[in-house]
């Protein structure tokens, strides 16, 4: 039993990364380093305006003063933020009429992904608005949601079309002085997108973006706006996969929402960047701010996260509880596995009346990984009545993994409840044993409890990432037995 | 001798006095411990006191205890002294050996150091260093480390006197020990005992450690204790916390564990200005035991704040712990778990549970329950609550013809209690139970066993506000 299982132990830890393919696409690139000039160059190749410019310098000078914080759980070499190149283009024509002027190359990495566009565009439901690297290349079902006034564009495009909406609500919910990555990120943000739901429109489609990190040496940094305003509905999907590359990428977004009086806003990601190989050398490091503030009575923002990739993960998307009858959720798939890293959680800051959150968290950690949640649930004197769930479960795969729980919890009155939970355990022998004498073989069988135990936070993820996530947790997990 | 100069910085003049004074603070230490305190002095240096940047300390701030101009006693005051005069004990129907520490000294009643018929030592760590040299030598400062904690620094750099107890192989003391620790002094004071617990193989001893204050004057305990846990000794430790609300009291408690021992540590803090516990247990070997249990009843000002690191550091053993608090007006409390379970920590159980009723809206709880897991065949949970009287049992009891103020009560003992029946000496925890029922109507003040007859009338007006709940 023992070999079997380090046979399909084995047999895990090698199978190599599905999606690691280099496209080789002329590219144009900034010099090396970060510099004023640096923030000047980007800012021009993009005809920003200027007031975009002076955003980005003021946070650059920020965080020129700013030291790289340290106290994740995780361990890595120091990032020398001088030998990154901060801006890579793929070279294009000025205006793409159809999918017949885009790269043909471009398009076959998209085949490869899964994702070709023209199958895309007849997906009923789903708009793709494809980042390659850091420019948005191509954007489906922009006309149907045009109708409905929904915005739904590249960040750079919302720059020069839309500068009172950017201007109005950019960094509202993190501002550059928030963190060092979120300074670094506002200084030398690429692209990204941008959502605006107008009053009363429930957005007719899921939005989804696929993020690619492509050009070797290339720092990506998004930045993902949505606003929706009062009574709308939007759903937002992010996914992504990166090519296999020897030397570690820095991957720092960010993501702002906010939503209005009675609106709602579901995020969605699958995260699937490449997480090095075997020995743990390579793969990305995914340190990103994600927040949103539920600024409206009765709003209502939920994160949805299947975290399988990144050689570090190190993000904790937020939610801010303003209005009276907010609710927040976090439901998280964080799975590691070889030397991967992950330091992963939420804040719910509760701090109108009446607010409730939910946190469902399930971590699986396997062959030298470790898996860590942090999380800070937060009631002020004046969130009477808040309520808060968290639930945060650990399983255990092989002994060489650890798995952890850092709970912050902080209540400041007397009519909320907060309630924290969390257990850690390997995988049931009883389940196990089960399926076996079913007939079932130990790699189904895992797949299976596995697939089980991450159900509760599967569940609430749209359809089309279901499938994908479910897949990519069997294809991180298969076999691995403790 | 009491000693202060008011110009420096309390860490600075700490480390003046520490050179002005050191013959004294030498005295008759054996040599071991004398070179422990120079390398905990340097630690101590380096470190300093606590501030609220520290991870550990973000919810606790001492800062302004810190300013008080404190004296310091560094050696053993011999006025005419008698203990039951000035102060009897609450749980005075329980059958002790009991030993009373004033501001940190022994006081001797017979002898400094009593051996009883089975071998068993108890008595003042000072006069333990004169007599049984080679013992201290052994255990000193081996469960304690000064290396990452500025407090344990200072007290093993100051280490005097304290209670020391050993219990040689397979004696089972039949009586609890009684540790009655006493501040009274006319200026504020900074003390340190240093308490030290061996229990050798197959031993069994109980320790209930009570902490008073007699008068109303500000006070800085600094204590650490250790205790040693030799295979299959079972040591079972109480804490009972009540002290004046301008005494700052700091317990950082060391467990070592070897194979099969077991050790039960229970806290019960009554009263107190600030109160902080560390516990730090180390599952050094495997099949150990530990259960760790502590109700705070908190109000007014008061702050307590209860730190555990729990380390299994080997295979098959057991830890739990249970803390509970009820806080009123003001109060504020900070509960930190942290459970480090080993590589090599397979088999490990362990589980871990905080919760809190908040009975204003100015009472403020952190709770942290952390777990930090490297071993995959373990079992492991966390929870903590933080809540309110449940509204469906009020209105059960309620429809029962049960008062509101009288359900209300009922409902808090019920919820206290299951601390209170985790203590294992029957006439304990009956003493125990009545204490926090007392506490609980408002009517155990911190005076009540004083008689010093004080005029200041501040503390004893002290009741939990029914109407506020």
């Amino acid at each position: 039993m023992e070999d079997k299982n380090n046979d399909i132990l084995e047999e895990v830890t090698g199978s190599e990364y599905k999606y690691g393919f280099y496209t080789d696409v002329e590219m144009e690139q900034a010099p090396k380093g970060l510099t004023e000039d640096t923030i000047r160059f980007i800012s021009a190749k993009k005809n920003e305006p200027e007031f975009m410019l002076d955003i980005r310098l003021k946070a650059f000078r920020h965080w020129q003063t700013l030291k790289e914080p340290r106290w994740a759980h995780v361990q890595y070499p120091p990032i020398d933020y001088q030998d990154i190149i901060y801006f890579s283009a793929p070279v294009k024509k000025p205006k793409l009429e159809s999918l017949n002027e885009v790269d043909p190359e471009l398009l076959e990495t998209f085949e490869k992904l899964g994702i070709p566009l023209e199958e895309q565009k007849m997906l009923a439901g789903v708009a793709v608005d494809a980042v390659m690297d850091s420019v948005s290349v191509a954007t489906t079902f922009r006309s149907t949601l045009a109708e409905k006034g929904v915005i739904f564009c590249s960040f750079s495009e919302a720059v020069r079309e839309y500068p009172e909406l950017i201007k109005k609500y950019m960094g509202t919910v993190v501002p550059y002085t928030d963190n060092f990555f979120a300074a670094l990120n506002t200084a030398v943000f690429s692209d990204g997108s941008f959502v605006f739901i107008p009053k009363g429109v429930k957005c007719p489609l899921e939005l989804s973006t696929y993020f690619r990190i492509n050009a070797a040496n290339t720092g990506q940094f998004e930045r993902t706006l949505i606003v929706a305003e009062e009574g709308s509905y939007v759903s937002y999907m992010e996914g992504c996969t990166a090519p296999i590359r020897d030397e570690n990428q820095l991957h720092a977004a960010i993501v702002e929402i906010i939503a209005h009086k009675d609106a709602e806003v579901k995020y969605s990601t699958v995260q699937n960047w490449w997480p090095g190989d075997k020995e743990g050398k390579g793969g990305v490091y995914n340190f990103v701010t994600k927040r949103g503030i539920c600024e409206g009575e009765n709003s209502k923002i939920s994160w949805t996260q299947v975290e399988t990739g990144s050689a570090i993960t190190w993000k904790y998307p937020s939610l801010i509880l303003r209005g009276d009858n907010s609710t927040g959720e976090f439901y998280s798939v964080a799975v590691t596995n070889n030397h991967q890293q992950a330091d992963t959680g939420t804040k719910m800051i509760h701090l109108g009346k009446n607010t409730r959150s939910t946190i469902i968290s399930k971590g699986i950690s396997a062959g030298f990984s470790n898996n860590s949640y942090r999380g800070l649930v937060k009631t002020t004197r004046k969130a009477e009545n808040a309520r808060n769930f968290s639930q945060c479960d650990s399983l255990l795969l092989g002994d060489k993994c650890g798995a952890h729980t850092f709970p912050y919890i902080e209540v400041g009155n007397r009519s909320s409840i907060v309630e924290h939970e969390a257990t850690t355990s390997k995988i049931s022998e009883d389940q196990l044993f089960y399926c076996l004498q079913r007939g079932i073989d130990m790699e189904s069988a895992i797949g299976l409890i596995v697939n089980g135990y991450a159900k509760e936070v599967l569940s609430k993820l749209p359809m089309e990432f279901a499938v994908e996530a479910q897949k990519l947790l069997s294809i991180s997990l298969e076999g691995s037995v403790g | 001798m009491t000693t202060s100069i008011n110009t420096l910085p309390l860490k600075d003049r700490l480390l003046s006095l520490f050179y002005e004074n050191l013959p004294h603070i030498k005295g008759n230490a054996t040599p071991a411990a004398n070179r422990l305190r120079e390398m905990a002095l340097a630690a101590f240096e380096r470190q300093g006191f606590p501030n609220p940047k520290m991870e550990n300390w973000r919810f606790s701030d001492i800062s302004q205890l810190l300013e008080t101009d404190f004296a310091f006693d560094f050696s053993n005051q011999s006025r005419p002294f008698n203990i039951e005069k000035i102060f009897t004990c609450d749980v005075y129907d329980l059958d002790t050996f009991s030993v009373t520490l004033l501001n940190g000294w022994f006081v001797y009643k017979n002898a400094p150091l009593t051996r009883l018929s089975n071998g068993t030592i108890i008595g003042s760590l000072a006069k333990a260093m004169e007599v049984y040299p080679e013992i201290v030598d052994e255990y000193l400062g081996k469960a304690a480390s000064a290396e990452k904690s500025g407090l344990v620094a200072l007290n093993t750099a100051f280490i005097q006197d304290g209670l020391f107890i050993f219990v040689p192989e397979g004696v089972t003391v039949e009586k609890p020990i009684q540790l009655i620790n006493i501040v009274d002094s006319q200026v504020p004071l900074l003390l340190q005992p240093r308490h030290m617990l061996i229990a050798e193989k197959g031993s069994n001893v109980t320790l209930v450690n009570c902490d008073h204050s007699l008068t109303h004057n500000v006070s800085f305990t600094n204590t650490v204790m250790e205790v040693f846990a030799h295979p299959e000794a079972i040591v079972d430790h109480y804490k009972i916390q009540n002290k004046g609300k301008n005494s700052a009291l700091f317990t950082n408690t060391f467990f070592h564990l070897q194979k099969k021992s077991r050790v039960s540590s229970n806290i019960i803090t009554l009263n107190g200005g600030f109160t902080r516990n560390n516990l730090h247990v180390t599952l050094q070997e495997t099949e150990t035991h530990a259960d760790l249990n502590g109700l705070y009843l908190v109000d007014r000002n008061q702050h307590v704040d209860n730190q555990v690191f729990i380390d299994h550091a080997a295979q098959g053993c057991f830890s739990n712990q249970l803390f509970k608090g009820i806080l009123d007006d003001q109060a504020r409390a900070v509960f930190s778990g942290k459970i480090m379970v080993r590589r090599e920590a397979q088999q490990t159980l362990a589980y871990q549970n905080n919760k809190n009723l908040l009975l204003t809206d100015e009472a403020k709880v952190n709770t942290q329950p952390h777990l930090e897991i490297y071993a995959d065949d373990v079992k492991c949970s966390h929870g903590a609550t933080v809540g309110q009287l449940d509204p469906e049992a009020m209105f059960y009891l309620r429809s029962r013809g049960i008062s509101e103020k009288s359900a209300r009560q009922l409902m808090m003992l019920a919820f206290a209690d299951e601390v209170v029946q985790k203590i294992s000496i029957e006439p304990l925890r009956q003493r125990i139970g009545s204490m926090v029922e007392r506490r609980l109507k408002g009517e155990l003040s911190i005076c009540d066993q004083c008689v010093l007859h004080c005029n200041d009338k501040g503390p004893t007006t002290f009741n939990i506000d029914m109407s506020k709940i």
